[in-house]
């Protein structure tokens, strides 16, 4: 009870920084925006293995990997957000409070995701005139998904901020966990071309599933194995991911 | 209100092969007393900052204990919380919140509902004179003007004990001498105020008892007053017209002097316990003798002087 109230309160104060600078969200969505745009009519041909006839069928494959890939990349890069924040002072203040250190990470998950959720909604509107169009319940579950993947990646973002503490080191380390885990994921390239050991480690890549279920909600799929195994790999992994950047949370010294 | 035995911390820095070890607070006793103002004096790096930091929960220690408004800081770090106020040296605000938001949250951060927290705010916005700016974001403030809000930050959920590192830095003589009526209006509410400066005058003029820290280490600790008195005691120092031995005899007898000699420069130096009662004396049994002093001047030992005395440095150099 404490602790959904404190996460409350941290949301809360987040969502309001957030507000005062709404220029961060649009920036997040130019890069995807352009990706839409330029890639892909570049990658059709190679989409066509995936049964893409159309550019409309082509959109339908590479929007939902890029929303995915937005989830993930967007949130790894959320710590530097944190190292400030930790330079600043103010998670110090609210250490010395008793306010709950789960808290402390939740409500900057939820705002991540809150953000992400308005970030995919730019797109997917730029993306209707395109021929994209997804049934409610669909987009709904997509959500959740996108909502599971984003938790996962913030939580590990804030965690890693915390371990290594160095921008710069951080940088670095987010880099290296981003670019092949994009890359196994299918998000902005099919793997379809890969050759067969890339795409094995691709199968047991949890997100790369998550992808394949985006995937068949966006083709209007949504009763696809692909989907509730994705939602419930997902609901796991976020777990797991929570937990543990939850824990540096409480123990870290600084 | 505040007890520590051995409190210790050693920091290492560096990469393993060439990593250096700091002592940063070595082995502290410390015990402060409910409704005290206590001052932890000392020069950069003496280890104020991270005593403080020990006792607000906020890094473990590497040895020693403590106990914080009732409760040990190494086994019941949540119970030590709800009783403590802590405003860093550095302080911390987000830029583009505004004084009265920040302060609802951190009450609210400590548990306060709504309503009370609105109050509450409104309440330390008024008494740390911040209405004024208060509905402005914190990134407009001037340097003053933040650190009031950092130390209104510290106190809005009242807590019984309150650590301030540095209070008064970056504050003109104005507010800073307004900080320690509020300080002191604190004390008068029963809370216990932890704080710690390189100020000389802000350790004599606001401090109920202060401890000078050096080097991780306490060198000495009571009150100012008796600090001071304790080095040197108090000294008069005196020209008369002529006589100048007779004077130091006459003087010397006094029992309020402890020793009276005559310097290379013809002029007589008093050493005395309490200088503001001495003189008066000295005058009486000079004219009883009918020798005439020309200049009379009171020095008395400062917090520098102690200083000086127990570590052989000035704070003022160092
Ligand atoms: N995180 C840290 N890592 C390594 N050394 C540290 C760390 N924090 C403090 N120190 C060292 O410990 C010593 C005591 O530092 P501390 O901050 O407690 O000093 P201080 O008395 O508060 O000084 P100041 O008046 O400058 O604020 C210093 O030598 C400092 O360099
Ligand atoms: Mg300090």
């Amino acid at each position: 009870m404490k602790t959904l109230r404190d996460t409350w309160l941290v949301f809360q104060r987040h969502m309001l920084l957030l507000g005062r600078s709404p220029l961060s969200i649009l920036l997040g969505v130019a890069q995807p925006v352009v990706y839409m745009a330029l890639f892909a009519p570049l990658l059709k041909p190679a989409l066509a293995s995936m049964g893409a006839d159309s550019m409309t069928d082509a959109y339908r494959i590479y929007v939902p990997g890029m929303l995915v890939a937005l989830a993930l990349g967007g949130g790894l890069y959320v710590g530097f957000g944190l190292l400030a924040e930790l330079a600043s002072g103010v998670i110090e203040r609210a250490r010395v409070t008793p306010v709950s250190r789960v808290a402390l990470l939740l409500g900057r998950a939820l705002r991540d995701v809150v953000v992400l959720v308005i970030q995919a909604a730019v797109i997917i509107v730029l993306a209707m005139p395109l021929g994209l169009f997804v049934h409610i319940t669909d987009l709904l579950l997509a959500y959740a998904l996108l909502a599971l993947i984003t938790l996962t990646s913030s939580a590990v973002s804030y965690g890693l901020a915390l371990k290594v503490s160095d921008p710069n080191a951080l940088g670095q380390v987010v880099n290296n966990i981003a670019q092949p885990l994009m890359l196994l994921s299918g998000t902005l390239l099919p793997l379809a071309l890969a050759p067969l050991w890339l795409r094995r480690i691709s199968d047991v890549n949890p997100f790369s599933r998550a992808v394949v279920g985006m995937r068949a909600l966006f083709a209007g799929h949504a009763g696809d194995s692909s989907v509730w195994q994705g939602i419930a790999l997902l609901a796991a992994v976020a777990l797991v991911a929570l937990a543990w950047s939850a824990r540096l949370f409480a123990r870290s010294v600084r | 209100m505040i007890r520590t035995r051995g409190l210790r911390k050693t920091f290492r820095t560096g990469r393993r092969r060439k990593s250096t070890t700091v002592e940063a607070v070595a082995g502290l006793d410390l015990t402060v007393g409910e409704g005290e103002i206590f001052g932890f004096l000392g020069p950069n790096g003496a280890g104020k900052t991270t005593t403080l930091r020990m006792l607000a929960t906020l890094l473990p220690p590497d040895g020693g204990e403590a106990v914080v408004a009732g409760a040990d800081l190494r086994t019941a770090q949540a119970e030590v919380r709800r009783s403590i106020g802590y405003v860093a040296q550095g302080g911390g605000t987000w830029d583009d919140v505004t004084a009265r938001e920040e302060l609802v949250l951190q009450a609210r951060m400590h548990g306060i509902g709504r309503a009370e927290a609105q109050a509450r705010a409104a309440e330390a916005l008024d008494a740390f004179d911040l209405t004024a700016f208060a509905d402005r974001n914190c990134r407009t403030y001037s340097g003053g003007q933040r650190r009031r809000v950092d130390i209104a930050l510290g106190v809005v959920h009242r807590p019984k004990v309150l650590f301030l590192d540095e209070p008064t830095s970056g504050l003109d003589p104005q507010s800073r001498s307004h900080m320690w009526d509020e300080i002191r209006r604190l004390r008068t509410a029963g809370m216990t105020v932890f704080l710690t400066t390189h100020y000389l005058d802000e350790a004599d003029a606001l401090c109920d008892r202060i401890a000078i820290i050096d080097g991780g280490g306490i060198v000495a600790e009571g009150t100012p007053t008796e600090l001071k008195r304790g080095i040197a005691g108090e000294v008069v120092t005196l020209e008369v017209a002529d006589h100048a031995a007779k004077a130091a005899e006459v003087l010397a007898a006094l029992d309020c002097v402890r020793s009276a000699e005559v310097r290379d420069e013809g002029d007589v130096r008093l050493s005395v316990d309490a200088g503001e009662t001495a003189m008066p004396r000295v005058m009486r049994a000079l004219a009883d003798v009918g020798v005439e002093l020309t200049t009379i001047e009171l020095h008395r030992p400062t917090l520098d002087d102690v200083f000086l005395t127990k570590t052989g440095r000035s704070l003022r150099e160092s």
